[in-house]
């Protein structure tokens, strides 16, 4: 009939491998393996000059061409990689250990330490995330160590009202009850009954906040605000070589174009996960 | 409903002085002060002493926030730490580049993803719903700069249909035509950035209101599937659209800020950039501020759009 009503069951079944989750499978795959082993396998350091040549053009220097400093760019590109996305999984598994444990507490917790807990957040929620963050990196600094605590507070916001709607809809299911009356502590109840069936949206969760965390950390570095030149890292990348484009030179395309891939790849996966639950990546993506 | 909407309208109110307090405290969040900060190791005691006095830190912390709120609500904002300009003067001169990028791009961004989001929801599951659901996945996953790299790259570099780099400055009286071909590629960019969004959001909106018991009755009657959109469910879904509209135009505010950036457009966000790495506090909070405002303005309007538009809530029993 209508399509809404056919849309879940039906494609679920015949959406178990769909090219475009086994697309997001390849990419993400490369980049881990990018990020584990390019360092060791690139031609040049990060901060090598190689050449007096600015904007070489690619194959005329190294594979890709030379950055504005006459830096491999190639090679900055894997290195890029491994700092990129490390510092992404960093704040990604802050934010979320954050997120978790508060929105659990908070679930768990009577009224009033939920309330004053998700009233703090909602404040949180209420900026712009970037803004927020220029607007606490002017007053304490710009260095690495405060863009990555920043970001990974600001992320955990969203993880935190997640975690905390999912456990307040299990606590109050029956099996919750049993437990409780079984006389089980707090702790067994949320590790052991609570945990373990929010683990599917979370898992999708993880992935998106991934993401954000990718393109927020290279949205501020590319303002010149987050990891600081002659360290590679995407969006710094682009912002050195912006000036190149005038000249025809594709050294600022290539780490945009690597940190769009990424991102493309994961939600790729995310998306075929959330579609399998019922779900839309776009949804959670905008905030 | 009034009573909501009075509700809703007053939360808005309290959320706005939360984010000014928040915004205040940031500063004092600094071991030390601001003037230390500013100032670095090389300050010696009498630059501090006068950087106190002019930002007033002698007074305690609640008097300083009452005097900032006043002076936030009058305009006068005192100078810029950077190069002693009036605030209010450098926001003044930089903010239409800004309000006209973000409107331009609202202009076009929101005719296109409604008409988008119907197409994709009148044939839904077809292969023009499945090109449009990748297409919009792929733009909301990419950053900014990557979109608006590329069309730099493939539009003026490779093309050479505009300029790279536009004068702005000169903008403020350039005409019409002028405007729209050095605003082209940032507006292009920024409408990339929301349109996907509310494509998408659309489509699930009238495809929501697709399931309800009426439009099967109209599907029997026998009305085509277009017409059943068209006249059945859109009415139904103007809210949720209307809400998603206004979400989208609060995230232009973040996205102005990228925007800005790679095309150097001397606007707000850039502005705010830069006091950021000047660490000009005074300059970055009053920003912050109006970005703020406008951001939790847009947020208010789209759930007062929601109950003005939901009749459950307009005649409540």
């Amino acid at each position: 009939m209508s399509a809404a009503s056919r849309a879940p069951s039906e494609t679920d079944l015949k959406t178990r491998f769909t090219p475009s989750l086994i697309i997001g499978v390849v990419i993400v795959g490369f980049w881990l393996l990018v990020a584990l082993f390019g360092p060791a396998l690139a031609p040049h350091l990060e901060s090598d000059i190689v050449t007096d040549m600015s904007y070489a053009p690619a194959g005329e220097v190294g594979l890709l061409g030379s950055d504005y400093l006459g830096r491999d760019v190639f090679s900055r590109l894997l290195y890029g990689a491994r700092m990129t996305m490390g510092l992404a999984l960093l704040v990604t598994l802050l934010s979320f250990s954050l997120g978790v444990i508060l929105g659990f507490i908070a679930a768990i917790s009577g009224r009033w330490i939920d309330g004053l807990m998700s009233r703090i957040n909602d404040a949180l929620m209420a900026f712009p995330s970037i803004i927020l963050a220029l607007i606490v990196m002017s007053a304490l600094g710009t260095s690495l160590m405060i863009m990555i605590v920043t970001v990974a507070i600001i992320d955990s916001t969203r993880v935190f009202r997640l975690s905390r709607a999912l456990a307040m809809d299990i606590s109050v299911m029956d099996f919750v009850d049993v437990a409780r009356s079984r006389g089980e502590s707090l702790w067994w109840i949320t590790v052991r009954e609570i945990l373990p069936n929010t683990l599917a949206p979370l898992a999708a969760e993880f992935g998106i906040r991934f993401t954000f965390a990718i393109l927020f950390i290279s949205a501020l570095s590319f303002l010149g605000l987050g990891v600081q030149p002659p360290a590679a890292d995407w969006g710094v990348m682009v912002k050195e070589n912006l000036q190149g484009l005038l000249f025809g030179s594709a050294a600022a395309l290539m780490p945009a174009a690597a940190v769009a891939s990424l991102t493309v790849g994961v939600n790729l996966i995310v998306d075929w996960f959330l579609r399998r639950m019922g779900g839309d990546v776009s949804q959670e993506l905008m905030n | 409903m009034v009573r909501l909407l009075i509700r809703r309208i007053l939360l808005g109110i309290v959320v706005t002085w939360v984010v000014s307090m928040m915004i205040f405290a940031a500063t004092e969040l600094l071991p030390g002060d601001v003037c230390h900060a500013v100032l670095g190791q090389g300050a010696t005691e009498k630059s501090l002493e006068s950087c106190r006095e002019r930002l007033q830190l002698n007074q305690p912390m609640h008097t300083r926030y009452l005097q900032w709120l006043g002076r936030l609500t009058t305009g006068e904002l005192g100078t810029s730490l950077a190069n002693d300009l009036q605030i209010s003067d450098q926001i003044g001169a930089r903010a239409w580049n800004t309000v006209r990028l973000a409107a331009l791009t609202a202009l076009i961004a929101v005719p296109l993803a409604v008409l988008l989001g119907l197409i994709a929801a009148i044939r839904a599951d077809s292969s023009v719903d499945r090109g449009i659901s990748i297409g919009t996945l792929c733009f909301i996953s990419v950053p900014e700069f990557f979109t608006g790299v590329l069309l730099v790259y493939i539009l003026a570099v490779q093309l050479r249909w505009m300029p790279a780099v536009a004068n702005y400055r000169d903008l403020t009286r350039g005409d019409f035509l002028e405007v729209i071909e050095a605003l082209a590629l940032p507006i292009a960019t920024l409408t990339f950035a929301v349109l996907a969004h509310m494509t998408r959001m659309t489509r699930t909106a009238v495809l929501n209101v697709m399931s309800s018991p009426y439009i099967e009755q109209a599907v029997l009657k026998g009305a085509s599937r277009t017409r059943v959109i068209i006249r059945h469910a859109l009415p139904n879904a103007v809210a949720p659209i209307v809400n998603v509209i206004a979400l989208n135009l609060a995230y232009l505010v973040s996205g102005v800020v990228v925007v800005e950036a790679i095309f150097r457009i001397p606007g707000l966000g850039t502005l705010m950039v830069e006091s950021v790495i000047y660490r000009d506090i005074p300059t970055v909070q009053a920003i912050g501020m109006l970005f703020c405002v406008t951001y939790v303005g847009f947020n208010l309007i789209a759930d007062v759009m929601a109950i003005i538009a939901n009749p459950r809530l307009r005649h409540p029993r």
